[in-house]
């Protein structure tokens, strides 16, 4: 580079002169081609399971802890009301129980991941929830139309809801925290009017009812179980393998394959455990996992994909993350920040639904109360940041399973409501203090 | 490390080329006839003191900014630039100062974000780091281990390097480059400007903006002087001295060079 060449422009360049100019350009095409010395130049070199799990004690000392204290949390609360309760516990019956209390919360919070991504925040999402199962509930009940018509128009409410939502906050310029607030207080007004002043709407359709009280059969639930594990073996391993191949960035084999153990193992074994005869009267067989777990796995496995997989996914954390970036790399930030909105009360609307099926019924008070702080506390403690940019949806999940182990705990041990209250706000509040204290950590890691 | 061009001032067609650019901010007329060449292959520095309209010009470049009169020619034909979408379609991008990076990305993510592979739908991860390893393995970057490290954790010189291998990944002709060194340590600065000679070496037309005169000497083949929104002088760097440049930008003139002395006082 320190010699002097001729820089000619490509309008005059001439002809090759002699051995000196073919040697410099030989000379400059070698470097190109061997990268010049950087390492980048050859594939990427294979990590060994060490290296593995050095990088991720890297990271966890970085500050991106992720969702490792909620899994840490809920095996400490599993063995501890296991303990404390070994007869109603960890029995069949309380499991399945639990994971349909759960549905609501992890179907709520998978939608606030999104907005909590973008660094905002949606305090309407319980009450648009409730909303829009009263809608479902008059679509089915009054009108008597199909569960599908009934369904789809309480699903259309929470779109609509998230949309003006989305728009008052993106197009008008209000602080999330306003709207939301405002939405908060109005559609109360709204659900309360639907269903008319004391009175709560039945729900009866069978196909709605079964979301939360019906089970698969078990052997359905098997296959089920089986091309869950499987799937997501054969995606990792191919993946992996994909990435060897072409000589990229990846995992050491052992920590994917132990990985992969890992969800078949916790899959196979709720699969059991749900698959035994629950029932307390002989007489009856009652079994299979009820119809909210497969169509968890499904919301998990498809809003995953959206996330990490599109490049809508990709935008929403890059807007999450600086905005003015992804202003300037041409991606319409409004148009995000109003679909994350879309996106957050129409998971509402099906937490909603959930609930409004597992208790066959829709009261001017549903969605209301703690059912927001539930959602937000199970996105948190799953490990969703609150100041946007981080988070996953099977965070979601891991926290709403936190939140509903606690909740169905402490029910067990006769504590009453006030004790549920004030320790479901502590784990919120040491949630985001973990949240809080590694972004800090992040901040000074970098740079 | 002063790199003495060969080529005469005058040869041959600059890849790009202002004109006479004229740009008024309601009364006030921030630059005045402005003229701005920049060679394939050659890095073209753009020093002016603070309020000189260096920032207004590069806006224009960039197609940010329309300009009100003047010519803006590429490749030698004229063309019409009326938003930044139309310079990124010539091969022109820019590298502003505070990068315009995200931090909970990985390298791979920012320098696709907003133009990302994809195959049957969904991201296309593998082309997308394969295309980030060799950019950067064509750059010569040592500096950077992982292409999947988050830009979180990457040093000041770092995330500059990363933000100019963005602006390289995409064909691009010519690249400005905003004072590219200014909040980076001795051995960062050095790793940036390694790569900003690089870049022209690869053939692209660089403009650097900066403030700092060593860098400049260091770099740069020919060095544009802004005086209070005009052009003082365009000069190559070898056939001038320091204290020349420092002259041109205080006071617009130097010697033989620069405004005339009518000018430069009004």
């Amino acid at each position: 580079m320190s010699t002097p060449t001729d820089r000619t422009t490509a309008d005059d360049r001439p002809a090759p002169r002699g051995d000196e100019e073919a040697e410099r350009e030989r000379i400059v095409e070698l470097a190109r081609a061997t990268g010049g010395g950087s390492t980048l130049s050859e594939p990427a070199p294979a990590p060994t399971f060490r290296d593995g799990v050095t990088a991720y004690l890297q990271r966890l000392r970085g500050g991106d802890i992720g969702s490792l204290p909620a899994l840490l949390g809920l095996a400490v609360l599993l063995v501890l009301f296991s303990a404390l309760r070994p007869d109603t516990f960890p029995t069949a019956l309380n499991v399945a129980n639990l994971l349909v209390q759960a549905s609501s919360i992890i179907v709520l919070a998978m939608g606030l991941t999104f907005v909590l991504l973008l660094g905002d925040i949606d305090l309407s999402a319980g009450v648009a929830g409730g909303a829009s199962a009263s809608v479902m509930a008059i679509v089915l009940g009054q009108a008597g139309l199909p569960w599908w018509v009934g369904v789809l128009a309480g699903l259309l409410a929470g779109l609509v809801i998230g949309t003006l939502i989305g728009l008052f906050v993106a197009r008008v310029g209000i602080p999330s925290f306003v709207v939301t607030l405002a939405f908060f207080l109005a559609l109360q007004g709204v659900t309360l009017q639907l269903i008319g002043q004391g009175g709560t709407i039945a729900v009866r359709d069978p196909v709605v009812v079964a979301i939360a009280n019906g089970n698969v059969p078990v052997a359905l639930g098997w296959v089920l179980a089986a091309v869950a594990a499987l799937g997501y073996a054969a995606l990792s391993l191919l993946r992996w393998a994909g990435q060897r191949r072409r000589g990229l960035t990846r995992d050491n084999l052992g920590l994917v394959l132990l990985r992969v153990v890992a969800v078949a193992a916790a899959v196979l074994v709720v699969t059991a455990v749900l698959s035994e005869n629950r029932a307390r009267v002989p007489s009856i067989q009652l079994a299979g996992m009820p119809w909210s777990v497969p169509l968890i796995v499904v919301l998990l496995v498809l809003l995953t994909a959206v996330l990490g997989r599109t490049s809508y996914g990709r935008h929403v954390y890059a807007v999450g993350g600086n905005a003015e970036a992804a202003r300037r790399a041409g991606i319409s930030v409004q148009a995000i920040r109003v679909s994350v909105f879309m996106i957050g009360s129409t998971l509402a609307a099906l937490s909603g639904i959930i609930e409004a099926s597992r208790l066959n019924s829709v009261a001017p008070g549903s969605g209301g109360g703690n059912t927001l702080l539930l959602g937000v506390g199970a996105a948190v403690i799953g490990g969703t940041s609150l100041f946007g940019g981080r988070g996953k949806v099977v965070n979601a999940v891991i926290g709403g399973l936190v939140i509903a182990v606690i909740a169905n705990g402490l029910g067990l041990l006769g504590q009453r409501a006030f004790v549920n209250f004030l320790v479901t706000g502590a784990v919120l509040l040491l949630a985001a203090a973990v949240d809080a204290v590694s972004r800090r950590r992040r901040t000074a890691a970098g740079r | 490390m002063t790199e003495p061009a060969t080529a005469p001032p005058d040869a041959g067609t600059p890849l790009l080329s202002l004109r006479g650019i004229d740009k008024s901010f309601g009364a006030v007329q921030v630059l005045h006839g402005v003229d701005l060449d920049v060679r394939a292959g050659e890095v073209t520095a753009l020093v002016g003191d603070n309020g000189a309209g260096k920032s207004t010009l590069v806006k224009c470049v960039a197609g940010i900014y329309t300009t009100d009169a003047g010519e803006y020619l590429f490749e030698g034909r004229p063309v019409s630039v009326e938003s930044p979408r139309d310079t990124a379609q010539l091969g022109i991008e820019v590298v502003y100062q505070d990068l315009a990076l995200c931090d909970n990305l990985d390298i791979v993510q920012n320098m696709f974000l907003g133009r990302e592979k994809k195959k049957a739908g969904v991201l296309d991860e593998t082309t997308m780091e394969e295309l980030a390893r060799q950019t950067l393995a064509s750059l010569s970057v040592r500096t950077v281990r992982s292409v999947r490290q988050l830009v979180a954790s990457l040093s000041g010189g770092q995330r500059q390097t990363v933000a100019i291998a963005k602006a390289v990944l995409w064909n691009s002709r010519v690249v400005l480059l905003d004072e590219p060194t200014a909040a980076l340590g001795v051995a960062q600065t050095r790793q940036v400007l390694d790569l900003v000679r690089r870049l022209a070496d690869n053939g692209l037309g660089v403009v650097l903006i900066s403030h700092n005169l060593s860098d400049v000497f260091e770099v740069a083949d020919s060095i544009t002087a802004l005086y209070l929104g005009r052009s003082a002088a365009t000069v190559r760097t070898r056939d001038v001295t320091s204290s020349q440049v420092v002259e041109l930008i205080t006071t617009g003139r130097s010697g033989e060079l620069g405004l005339s002395p009518a000018t430069a006082q009004a």
